[in-house]
């Protein structure tokens, strides 16, 4: 044990301090960030994501010789569980992690236990393009961001339903129990703790408590009285779910594949464009269509953030700043390719940009900025943690 | 991940005697491998050390934690808190359960079926073609088998859609919990499916060893049927040599993780599941608890092994009083037949689990119930493909790099133990078992605990020798019959010729054994290549082969890219088996003498 203690040792004398670039100055950050390769970790189980990462890196290896490297990771949580293991073990330089696709909970938490490099995101260029005031991109789940993550793409909650099937869709939480009790087994959501299963238990929480303003500040002793209508309404909608609730998807895109495979009828996304995107690309019949509900669907931000310990900072921020790009965000908002929502503002873009993003056609299936209608705010990430391991507890285990 | 290797089937065996050149102080000729006796003799020990010590240093890294020392999470010196929390998790009866029963069936029916198959159809031309068809699974990765199974038998799956509707009248899928049911039934299946050819390949090895031939003419002599004179005649001889595989699949299903993530249940999971799932949590409270699954699960392997050797010990009683029972059990055709039928079923869904895959890579708009894609599409393969080549670069790098370390370790245990004369200590057999039968989760999370702490967790090294751990096993167990059934009186008539130990090894043995010797590295290379448990957690994340993609891939859903990463993690395992049937029929397509092997 000795000896091993005394080769970490010398390894951590003889391993240079590296200064941080500093983000105001972007001519140093570029040039810092020619060469460095940035392992970019984000979600993997999407295949249109995935193409649209590889776009981004061929864009900044060809634009500032950056490499870019896709983690596909099953859980966001992996990374962030990577970088507090590499805190723990002290490896405070070129940790495994330089970029995280983050948010809510993972970015409370990070940024609580001061895991990340910041603040950079409203010192990169592209930032002045971006929608600060129509968009919730300076709060995650009601965490200030203060700089710590950079925002990408907009996410609305959306409801995806074959027509052909289901023409009349159930706008409410009252609405899609009376008619999954009317026909069984034809839906279902992604088993907690997948965020958009979580996410569709909140959107029921902000339907059926009384007043949702307490959802804004951290959940206290008051957790049971205030979930209490949402677990009643669980108690008689799982018994008429895909399966009995006995199984579910693990994924979003999971559900896409059972209604495809005819399996269930509707499905949650937190993006507007996926069913469209997924009808270009074959996964979804052409008679799918989506919907938000009567109150009003939860909206948030996807962010990227860099550890602490990231030996790329420079070429990360490279990386951020070409992902809030016009460019890139077209691309990102062209349902043939991934259909997330901008996160910029027309007005302080080009004519021609705008123009560009007005002509994007952007796919039967999704609602135009009008239809997607109210944004409600994401709750404070402490009942997200909490209503995860209440449903763990009842119904993840409960065969 | 176990096997998804060939054992090679030994050649008959001729009765060694390994006495013949014991003269270790060889000429020294040049040759800088083995080239001295000394350095000959420390290579079992380096073998012993490369699988030993990440088996031992990860289990300590996972008692360190289970017993309440961890200093990430402020946790220091002795406590129970990571106990009493695996203890407070509802879940846990359930995916004890799961665990143990899973693996303790699977087993068993693989077991069993491969004893119908062998003692009922053995020596006769049908069996020669359920070989042919069962050696190819072997090679096949369990996540690829578990996915083409997952949409074989699913209600919206490919069985179900070529029903319906005309036969079933399902115009929509039925709701039935059948992938990923809550008692682990098609799990266990597509485990017996993986399974049941690696201990029909180890039972073929080790009936090479038995005068079965004799034995069964003996019996049908005196009037019993096949099977039950195949069972009291051959089945005590064989079993007493299958034993390490029987155990190594009984610990393999009960703490398999990437084919329980594809098949098994989710309400809960099985345990290794589920600790896997904790080892990935941002809380690293639950690493603890973690590492206190994992130690249950370890103590569970133990206590299923330990009831296993029980059952022989009944199981033997039983038969001894059965064996003289004079019962003959003449008319066995429904066992046979029964027996005949499972192993069909078991190649059949996997090759058309497999076929399932190709079609989807290929598939344009496919909804229920239509029976084919409506249009077929290359978009896939031009999508994924110059990914997946790039993968499977890295994957087959990593293979290749560990099954040479491999191959010159067995090697060189296999000639020291030729030249000294020795045979192998039985407790070395256990070594060579050791990684296989300790469930990976208990020791690689712990081993990655600390490659971090010394600082050696970065690029494919690490990855490569954790790789070793598990491929090391079965090139030894693929390459060891053969090269003990060498004849070595060919040994005697090149040292009188005036060859060297070391020029009798290399210029006369191994050219001899060239296709055996490729055989074991086709075997490795197929091991590396299904390994996900190790490729991520050494990895961390920043290794990426075949395997983890596509594991990554299942979660997301989309068959059509499972389908392009499915296949091509299964070419690079099938690749090299057709190279190593190949090549020695190439290099030695004009000395037919060489060719036998």
């Amino acid at each position: 044990m000795k000896h091993l203690l005394g080769v970490t040792a010398a390894l951590a004398l003889t391993s240079p301090a590296f200064a941080d670039p500093d983000p105001t100055n972007w001519d140093a950050v570029t040039a810092e960030a020619r060469g460095q390769t940035v392992y970019w970790n984000a979600w993997g189980g999407s295949t249109t994501t995935n193409d649209f990462i590889a776009w981004i890196g061929d864009k900044v290896q060809a634009d500032y010789g950056v490499t870019l490297e896709h983690v596909k990771l099953t859980d966001t949580a992996d990374a962030v569980s990577r970088v507090l293991a590499e805190q723990a073990a002290n490896q405070d330089t070129d940790g495994a992690v330089d970029m995280i696709w983050i948010n809510g909970a993972n970015f409370a938490s990070m940024k609580q236990a001061g895991l990340l490099f910041g603040p950079f995101a409203e010192d990169l260029p592209n930032w002045s393009l971006v929608d600060v005031d129509g968009k919730t991109v300076q709060t995650d789940f009601t965490v200030p961001t203060e700089g710590y993550e950079s925002p990408w793409a907009m996410a609305q909650v959306v409801f995806i339903h074959d027509t052909e099937t289901l023409p009349e869709p159930p706008k409410s939480a009252e609405a899609l129990l009376a008619w999954a009790a009317a026909n069984p087994g034809r839906f279902t959501f992604p088993q907690p703790p997948d965020f958009l299963g979580t996410t569709f238990l909140k959107q029921m929480l902000i339907e059926l408590v009384d007043d949702a303003s307490v959802l804004q500040s951290p959940a206290g002793d008051d957790f049971d009285a205030v979930t209490a209508p949402m677990w009643a309404f669980l108690e008689e909608l799982t018994p008429h779910l895909w399966r009995q609730g006995r199984a579910y998807p693990q994924t979003g895109p999971r559900q896409l594949q059972l209604i495809n495979d005819g399996e269930t009828d509707l499905a949650i996304s937190f993006s507007p464009g996926e069913a469209s995107a997924a009808i270009a690309n074959d996964q979804l019949p052409e008679t799918v269509r989506t919907y938000v509900l009567d109150g009003g669907t939860l909206g948030n931000a996807s962010f990227v953030a860099i550890p602490y310990n990231s030996g790329s900072k420079a070429g990360a921020m490279v990386v951020a700043n070409t992902l809030l790009s016009a460019e890139a965000q077209l691309r990102a908002q062209d349902p043939n390719i991934l259909g997330y929502g901008t996160v910029l503002d027309m007005d302080k873009l080009t004519p021609a940009q705008a123009d560009a993003f007005e002509a994007l056609d952007l796919g039967i299936a999704t609602l135009s900025p009008a239809e997607l209608g109210q944004v409600l705010a994401e709750p404070h990430p402490s009942w997200m943690t909490k209503i995860e391991a209440e449903w763990i507890d009842r119904y993840g285990v409960a065969n | 991940m176990r096997p998804n290797g060939s054992i090679a089937t030994a050649s008959p065996t001729k009765s060694v005697s390994a006495n013949i050149s014991n003269n270790a102080k060889g000429r020294p000729n040049g040759r800088p491998l083995f080239a001295s006796g000394r350095r000959l003799r420390a290579v079992p020990f380096i073998t012993v050390l490369a699988l030993l010590v990440p088996v031992a240093a990860g289990l300590w890294g996972t008692v360190m934690p289970a017993f309440g020392h961890l200093p990430a999470a402020g946790h220091v010196g002795m406590s129970l808190i990571a106990w009493e929390a695996l203890f407070d998790w509802p879940g846990l009866g359930r995916a004890v359960w799961l665990s143990v029963s899973v693996g303790v069936i699977s087993t068993l029916v693989a077991l069993l079926l491969v004893i119908l198959i062998v003692a009922g159809w053995h020596g006769t031309r049908s069996f020669q073609w359920l070989e042919r068809l069962l050696s190819p699974l072997l090679s096949v990765p369990h996540a690829a088998a578990a996915f083409g199974l997952a949409f074989l038998v699913a209600p919206s799956g490919w069985l179900s859609r070529l029903m319906s509707p005309w036969a079933t009248g399902w115009t929509r899928p039925p709701d039935l919990l059948i992938v990923q049911d809550p008692w682990g039934a098609t799990l266990m299946a597509g485990m017996i499916a993986k399974e049941m050819p690696f201990l029909l390949l180890m039972t073929l090895a080790a009936l090479s060893q038995v005068h079965h031939v004799e034995y069964a003419r003996v019996t049908r002599a005196l009037g019993y049927g096949r099977i039950k004179g195949w069972l009291i005649a051959v089945f005590p001889a064989v079993y007493a040599q299958i034993r390490l595989p029987v155990y190594v699949v009984l610990a393999y299903g009960m703490s398999v993780v990437d084919v329980a993530v594809i098949l098994g249940p989710n309400t809960p999971p099985t345990l290794s599941v589920q600790i896997v799932r904790w080892m990935s949590d941002p809380d690293l409270m639950l690493r603890m608890q973690a590492a206190a699954g994992a130690l249950l699960q370890l103590g569970l392997v133990g206590a299923a092994l330990g009831a296993w050797r029980v059952a022989e010990w009944a199981v033997a009683k039983w038969g001894q009083a059965w064996a003289t029972s004079g019962g003959r059990l003449r008319r066995d055709w429904p066992l046979r037949v029964v027996g005949q039928f499972a192993a069909v079923a078991c190649s059949a869904a996997v090759l058309a689990g497999l076929a399932g895959l190709a079609v989807w890579s290929f598939a344009g708009r496919w909804r229920f119930p239509e029976a084919w894609p409506q249009t077929i599409k290359f978009s896939s393969w031009m999508r994924h493909g110059p990914e997946a080549i790039e993968v499977a670069g890295v994957t087959l790098f990593i293979a290749a790099v560990a099954v040479l370390i491999a191959l010159v370790l067995v090697i060189g245990c296999l000639e020291a133990e030729h030249r000294e004369g020795r045979p192998m200590n039985p407790a070395a057999l256990w070594v060579l078992y050791l990684p296989l039968i300790v469930p990976q989760v208990a020791f690689l999370p712990g081993l990655q605990g600390l490659l971090l702490w010394l600082g050696w967790d970065k690029g494919l090294w690490p990855v490569i020798a954790a790789h070793l751990v598990f491929v090391l096993p079965y090139v030894f167990l693929a390459f060891a019959d053969p090269f003990r059934a060498w004849d070595t009186r060919q040994a005697t008539v090149a040292a009188s010729l005036g060859a060297s130990p070391n020029g009798v090894l290399w210029r006369v043995r191994m050219p001899m054994l060239l296709a055996p010797l490729l055989t074991a590295a086709a075997v490795g290379i197929a091991v590396s290549v299904g390994q996900y448990l190790p490729t991520l957690l050494v990895g961390g994340g920043r290794v990426s082969t075949l395997a983890t993609e596509a594991v990554a891939l299942a979660a997301g859903g989309d068959r059509r890219a499972i389908g392009v990463w499915g296949l091509a993690q299964t070419g690079a395992a099938l690749l090299p088996f057709a190279l190593a049937l190949a090549l020695p029929a190439m290099i030695y397509a004009r000395r037919r003498g060489m060719r036998g092997g």
